[in-house]
């Protein structure tokens, strides 16, 4: 688990430096380094949602919060702070979600190997054991190099 | 309006940039649609807040999966065989290029028209439409015209 002072630094990675993140209120609610799991959440906004008519959250939001949600997990996976990109993404609607409410998604990272890590996540309202939409994605790690997570992290 | 109303009215009209400001995440990201030689083309105009990696820059992978299924289902409706607003059932998204900070086109194709379920291909673009930058496949569940 990583101390208080490390989860503020994480926090501020992913949402003052990921512009994106910011504008869709994602914030990083808990980490862990091993196993590599990352929960952020995701408020809800009326300006995020797809149907008005339901009021229903935008699949694409729910894919961008775990798209954000699974690279966090790779970040505590990988030893020393390194770019990373998503190298591809699949995410399976199992149900529509409650209208009105916010988002919890928790990936974990259960593989990393020289080019590519490997990440399972959820995303639900309650609990994880409840989940309403769940997702597989890669990522390529980068040689390590200058980024604003590396430098955030004093990297 | 309710959505239905809206995509009868863009049917009636051929004004689909009107259905697409009914969609209030398309606003939020800025996005617009173009009818062109009886093609939808979509656009996703840059903005600061679209930004995932400042110091490259490089647009956020949730805008790019966000336009693709967006572009997805607004050809479904383009192409009149939903009367309902498609719902994503599962959607894999291949990232190809770094989208840098600038506009971000989008184009979508019907692959397989089932009765409940359709296989839609989506592709993104930005300088070059044979040099995309992410592209999706999709299923997606409609109600089609009884």
């Amino acid at each position: 688990m990583p101390d208080s002072a490390d989860l503020d630094v994480l926090r501020a990675a992913f949402r003052e430096f990921v512009p994106h993140n910011k504008a869709l209120g994602l914030e990083l609610v808990e980490a862990t380094y091993s196993p590599a799991v990352a929960i952020l959440s995701l408020p809800f906004d009326a300006r995020l949602v797809g149907n008005p008519d339901t009021g229903h959250l935008h699949g694409g939001v729910i894919t961008s919060l775990l798209d954000a949600t699974c690279g966090a997990s790779v970040f505590l996976a990988l030893k020393e702070p390194t770019p990373i990109a998503t190298l591809d993404l699949r995410v399976d609607h199992l149900g529509p979600g409650t209208a009105g409410r916010g988002v919890i998604a928790r990936a974990e990272c259960f593989k990393v190997t020289r080019n590519v890590a490997f990440v399972r996540a959820l995303a639900y309202h309650d609990a994880p054991a409840e989940p309403f939409a769940t997702a597989v994605a890669t990522f390529m790690i980068s040689t390590p190099g200058k980024s604003v997570v590396a430098a955030a992290l004093g990297g | 309006m309710s959505i239905v109303a809206a995509i009868e009215r863009a049917r009636a009209t051929r004004d689909f940039n009107a259905f697409v400001g009914e969609v209030p995440y398309a606003r939020f990201l800025g996005i617009t649609v173009e009818e062109r030689d009886g093609l939808l083309y979509g656009r996703m105009k840059f903005a600061d807040h679209l930004v995932g990696n400042p110091t490259l820059p490089a647009l956020h992978g949730g805008t790019l999966a966000a336009l693709l299924e967006l572009a997805a289902q607004f050809e479904l409706i383009y192409r009149a065989e939903t009367i309902v607003l498609p719902k994503t059932v599962t959607i894999t998204v291949d990232y190809l290029r770094s989208a840098k900070a600038r506009d971000t086109f989008v184009r979508a194709n019907i692959v397989r028209q089932g009765r409940r379920v359709t296989a839609v291909h989506a592709q993104a673009w930005q300088d070059d439409e044979s040099k995309p930058v992410a592209r999706a496949s999709a299923n997606m569940l409609i109600l089609g015209k009884t």
